[in-house]
């Protein structure tokens, strides 16, 4: 669906996005993590063909961007930096207005397609107040609207919760998925780590510029090499197991092991009680730990 | 894409208070001749403005005098300052663009949307202007027709018939949105370098006073004939018998070139430029 190569651009001395390669295939729920200022904003920019890259390539449903860009954003929907309306109009005109602004439109549908679009995004009883007194929230639903309304085939959201609340944010996501499973490509970015764990299938960690990380989320989520042990006699455990142990906490024991069946076995047979055992995983936040240096805000 | 732009500018507030201030000022000069009865003295103040007195179907005449020179330039480049770096900062440019819009078309749309505000503006002018006019003054025509103001045309006491006077205002309204095409081309240039709408007016109306100061300068007269402020007021050649047309077909020339040059301008800067915000 997206494939770069090489992907620069600069401002001046400042290089905001470095030779990065992304990978995102048809159906794919792939999420773009990175913090705020390590070139999320400017690499979705480029694939939409708004800021032009300094070097590069970039492929989009197989045409070359931004070149032949006008033939595939009709089947794009996209959300970028925040949503943008006409403050003294309604949601509904607003909608209404970019549909009309554009190639391939039909006008017989486009109240019904609008209907359509705001009732999935959770805005179906918005009244004629213009968009000025809309929260945060409604605005951004409002964009997701917009990005919906001539069903594209690829989703490109840019950091698509900001502004909403827990309960907004879990409806989105649900939202997204659906929309998955009927046949749309998303690729989203974010700066929070919960939302793509919590959605994508797909990672790719963006640090200062650079994409560090690429790869299937279960790929990333590898064991560990070590089981938890939750046992009310921790000491008895770690007495069985004396140099396998590589940390105590409370009641549960970290053990250097392969097969969580077989330590369960090992200590059971010596009588030893086992409330819980589980095989560690990476989690995804330790996989960004690793791949990237320091916290982009922090001036040291 | 012009659809959508026409529906934007007439359904913001802002079109209907610009034409309504525009349309104020030649009320309120208006006021203050029917009360005081003192025309300017020949010569000074705006053209036609002694001749309304006696006749006010001439007023619609006077009140182009009275918006052309600053009031009807400046809202031109305050909308079209605002045209692309308002979309920018109210961040539906973006929107626009990924829609897809394409970037020519834009640009285009934005123009047509202003020669439309442009032509909507001096229409309301001109309607409110006969209104106040005949109420205020009175309109005399005589089965000969409207007595032509000695002091525009070359010949005094010449009359032309109302459907004469008609024709002469349509070709001073085209004149007119012809010369605020330099304008809004500089805005609407200006309006593609930056993202501040106030800034892109600024600039444009800075061009404007420059070019205005410049004409009256007569040490300036080398460069006088390619301001693009100079021939503004050569519509009043349309109240000459017979019309002049030589300043009014010079000034169209002048007009076009500003515009071809720097709408050109916009469109190259436009076409490459990042859209970054």
């Amino acid at each position: 669906m997206i494939t770069t190569h090489d992907l620069t651009k600069r401002y001046g001395h400042t290089v905001a996005v470095d030779g990065v390669g992304l990978d995102v295939r048809e159906g794919d729920r792939y999420g773009l993590l990175g913090p705020n200022g390590s070139g999320k904003t400017t690499l979705v920019r480029m694939l939409l063909g708004l800021v032009f890259a300094t070097k590069g390539e970039i492929e989009v449903m197989g045409r070359p961007v931004p070149r032949r860009v006008r033939e595939v954003l009709p089947d794009i929907g996209a959300l970028v930096e925040g949503p943008g309306a006409y403050g003294n109009l309604s949601g509904r005109t607003n909608l209404a207005l970019f549909d009309a602004a554009g190639p391939g439109s039909r006008r017989r549908d486009r109240r019904q397609r609008v209907g359509e679009a705001l009732e999935r995004v959770g805005l179906a009883g918005i009244d004629r107040r213009p968009v000025k007194a809309y929260s945060l929230g409604m605005r951004q639903r409002l964009g997701l609207a917009g990005a919906l309304l001539r069903k594209p085939r690829l989703l490109i959201l840019d950091e698509p919760t900001n502004g909403l609340d827990p309960r907004g944010i879990r409806e989105i996501r649900e939202l997204l998925a659906s929309l998955n499973a009927e046949g749309t490509t998303v690729f989203l970015s974010s700066h929070l780590l919960g939302e793509i764990d919590a959605l994508c299938t797909r990672v790719g960690v963006m640090d200062r510029g650079q994409l560090v990380v690429q790869d299937e989320l279960s790929a990333l989520r590898a064991p560990t090499g070590h089981v938890v042990v939750t046992t009310p006699t921790p000491s008895r455990a770690v007495a069985l197991l004396d140099g396998r142990v590589s940390s105590i906490s409370g009641d549960s024991v970290v053990v250097r092991h392969e097969d969580a069946g077989a330590l369960n076995a090992l200590l059971v047979e010596a009588g030893i009680t086992v409330t819980g055992i589980s095989t560690q995983h990476r989690t995804l936040e330790d996989v960004v730990l690793d791949a990237t240096t320091t916290s982009s805000d922090r001036v040291s | 894409m012009i659809r959508v732009e026409l529906a934007k500018l007439f359904r913001r507030p802002r079109t209907y208070v610009i034409t309504g201030l525009l349309c104020a000022l030649p009320l309120i000069v208006a006021i203050f001749l029917a009360t005081t009865k003192i025309p300017p003295p020949p010569g000074q103040g705006g053209a036609f403005l002694s001749a309304v007195l006696s006749n006010g179907a001439l007023y619609p005449a006077a009140a182009m005098a009275l918006v052309l020179p600053v009031f009807l330039p400046v809202s031109v480049a305050v909308l079209a300052g605002d045209a692309v770096a308002g979309e920018a900062s109210a961040g539906t440019l973006r929107y626009l663009l990924i829609r897809p819009v394409s970037r020519t078309r834009l640009v285009i749309a934005k123009l047509l949307s202003l020669v439309t505000f442009v032509l909507f503006a001096i229409l309301a002018v001109l309607v409110t202007a006969y209104i106040t006019g005949s109420l205020l003054f009175g309109v005399s025509t005589t089965s000969a027709g409207v007595a032509l103001p000695a002091d525009v045309t070359s010949l005094s006491g010449v009359t032309i018939t109302p459907f004469g006077l008609v024709l002469r205002l349509l070709g001073t309204v085209a004149y007119i949105v012809v010369s605020m095409l330099s304008v809004a081309a500089i805005a609407l240039f200006l309006s593609t370098v930056t993202d501040s709408a106030l800034g892109a007016a600024m600039g444009a109306l800075a061009v404007l006073v420059t070019s205005q100061v410049l004409v009256t300068l007569d040490a300036a007269a080398a460069v006088r004939p390619y301001l693009p402020t100079r021939y503004w007021l050569a519509w009043i050649d349309f109240f000459r018998e017979p019309v002049l047309w030589r300043d009014i077909e010079r000034g169209a020339g002048i007009q076009l070139v500003y515009l071809v040059v720097l709408l050109g301008a916009a469109w190259a800067n436009f076409l490459t430029k990042d859209v970054a915000d």
